[in-house]
């Protein structure tokens, strides 16, 4: 099955997860590779052209060479040195990484490189493209053959939780035992469904915003059961907001808050 | 499993710092070879890390711990399970004479399916220009389709290679560039699981056979050989290596007669490939050279040398690739990256306890 995420089991057991690069933001990282080729383009030609003074013939050909080399080399090179990033990789958080999660070798960078003659066909990179998208592990043909994948790091976004957790006395902080069982049942996916739901709660209808936070705190009331005096007249969204807290900020964290 | 956190990172933290100091070190210096106390705390350290992340895996208040403990597993994980040799000295004398033709040998099988393709193509070309006077405005290039023999040769014994003054350096530069690209493309067309390979190299012998007979039958054999000899001993064949390089691509992407998976397949031809492309890109900058400083003069006192001259290179050629790096009995050098030759000191890595 095709997922945006390739998970690695290492022998000790451990799983690590690689989000991994779609097509479109590739094709972005290659338009900014492309401009930076240009811009190289247009500084060899004004370097090539004083040449041009001392021998026409010596210069044409010394341009020819050197925008052929920065064709082919220009990936070759900056994936090599950067440890897998061009420069439009860098601005986009890519990195080309060994399908297995082992170290990128010279030839595997060399390989997916030069098989871009076959994954640009017919124009835009239209071949690679496809393969992309029908490829399990979103590879062209190039990271077919060099065993490589490309990888997302993406800057994580923190939310300011200050803002939307703070100031409201919590029920669920007087029991301890209860935070810390919540803390362990709920996975990473639910305590960041529960954190999404509180940031776009405006964006939502009234009426789907109801219905979801009626769900939400349905599932997280299933999970742990607070005694009824603590949860009694809370409201769904209110509820929601206390899971959210107790899952984002630890106790340590928290400024007591004044008691209603 | 409930924890304390705060309690946890606490006392984890230093471990995975000084884990991600060591990764930091041994990322930074390809040469890098820690001693085996380093490497045993390396092992620890990735451990421990793992453990903790293993904990850590279900907790979903630290995404952000979380995240960070997964990119050390990862980064430690390529450096532990890394088997192949990491390389960073430049060897290029030892990787031309020794793996090129070595690994050239290692592929004989694909070098003859190449040659043999190519033959076939020549063989149609030559029947096709030989037989149908019309097929050689349709299959030669380059304007020879409307080229008479006869007529060229005259023109270009009076010129004598006078059309080029002043441009052989780039008409070098542009034959280099243009046949490495093309040997790029017979490479990357093994993707196709090798047809589009052999349609290059089938098209390229109906281009070879068809401009062969064209000159025979105008009785113009000599000139032929003296203009074509000098440079295409070493061009031709580059050209053949590098279909050999895209039908070794293709052999590993359809896996005959193997019984590894495919990514294994691949990974095991995947330095091969890159040795052979990069002794092609080697052989045809010495054809462009002297496809543009020798092959395009000509004139009749010239004739007997440049045939001489190449006959040489493609004797030369032949036992290049056939006896070069040969000793005793063939080994396997594992990869291309012996382009790229490891240290053997080892080097210091030192390690910060917490």
């Amino acid at each position: 099955m095709k997922t945006n995420t390739l998970l690695i089991r290492t022998p000790e057991g451990i799983v690590f997860a690689l989000p991994l690069a779609g097509p479109v933001t590739r094709f972005f990282a290659w338009l900014v590779d492309i401009a930076c080729l240009g811009v190289v383009s247009q500084l060899l030609n004004s370097a090539i052209r004083m040449l041009g003074w001392i021998s026409e013939d010596f210069a044409t050909a010394l341009g020819i060479l050197l925008f052929f080399v920065a064709q082919i080399g220009y990936g070759i090179g900056c994936e090599w040195l950067w440890r897998g990033q061009t420069l439009g990789k860098r601005l986009l958080r890519l990195r080309v990484m060994d399908a297995q999660g082992l170290q990128l070798q010279f030839s595997q960078v060399v390989i997916r490189n030069l098989l871009r003659a076959v994954d640009g066909l017919p124009m835009a990179y239209l071949v690679g493209g496809i393969a992309c998208l029908v490829s399990q592990r979103a590879q062209r043909l190039g990271d077919l053959a060099a065993n490589t994948i490309v990888v997302r790091h993406p800057q994580p976004r923190q939310p300011d939780l200050e803002q939307l957790l703070a100031g409201k006395f919590n029920s669920l902080r007087a029991h301890p035992h209860l935070e810390a069982r919540l803390r362990q049942r709920v996975s990473p996916a639910e305590a960041s469904a529960a954190l999404q739901a509180l940031m776009r709660r405006d964006e939502l209808e009234p009426t789907a915003r109801v219905q979801l936070f009626a769900e939400l705190a349905a599932h997280f009331k299933s999970l742990v059961e607070f005694p009824p005096d603590t949860v009694e007249g809370i409201a769904d969204e209110q509820y929601v907001r206390n899971v959210a807290d107790v899952l984002f900020r630890p106790r340590g964290k928290t400024k007591a808050p004044a008691q209603p | 499993m409930v924890i304390d956190l705060e309690k946890f990172v606490l006392a984890e933290r230093p471990y995975w710092v000084e884990l991600e100091a060591m990764l930091v070190k041994l990322e930074a210096d390809a040469g890098l070879r820690p001693d085996l106390k380093q490497l045993q705390r390396l092992h620890y350290l990735y451990e421990r890390t793992s453990a903790d992340l293993g904990k850590l895996v279900t907790f979903a208040s630290e995404p952000e711990t979380r995240r960070y403990l997964e990119n050390l597993v990862a980064r430690a994980y390529g450096e532990i399970h890394e088997t192949r040799e990491k390389p960073h000295r430049l060897a290029p004398l030892d990787w031309f004479f020794q793996t090129f033709p070595q690994t050239f040998r290692r592929h004989a099988g694909a070098w003859w399916l190449s040659v043999a393709i190519t033959m076939v193509g020549v063989f149609f070309g030559l029947g096709a220009v030989a037989f149908d006077s019309e097929a050689k405005s349709i299959l030669l290039p380059f304007g020879h389709g409307e080229m008479d023999p006869a007529k060229r040769v005259a023109r270009e014994e009076r010129e004598g290679g006078k059309h080029l003054e002043g441009n052989k350096a780039k008409f070098s530069t542009h034959l280099m560039t243009h046949n490495t690209k093309v040997s790029i493309t017979a490479m990357a067309l093994g993707m196709t699981w090798g047809l589009g390979t052999i349609v290059l190299l089938f098209y390229n012998g109906i281009i070879l056979g068809g401009v062969a007979v064209d000159y025979v039958l105008a009785g113009q054999t000599k000139f032929l050989l003296a203009w074509l000899l000098p440079h295409g001993s070493v061009e031709i064949p580059a050209i053949l290596i590098a279909g050999q390089v895209g039908l070794v691509l293709g052999n590993a992407l359809i896996g005959r007669g193997s019984r590894l998976a495919l990514r294994a397949r691949m990974r095991a031809a995947g330095p091969d490939l890159v040795t052979l492309i990069f002794g092609v890109a080697v052989l045809l900058v010495w054809a462009g050279f002297v496809e543009a400083f020798l092959s395009q003069y000509h004139g009749p006192q010239l004739y007997a040398g440049k045939i001489a001259f190449g006959t040489v290179e493609l004797v030369l050629l032949t036992v290049f690739l056939t006896r070069s790096g040969k000793r005793g009995s063939e080994f396997r050098v594992s990869s291309s990256e012996s382009l790229l030759r490891a240290p053997t000191q080892n080097a210091e890595l030192k390690t910060q306890n917490p």
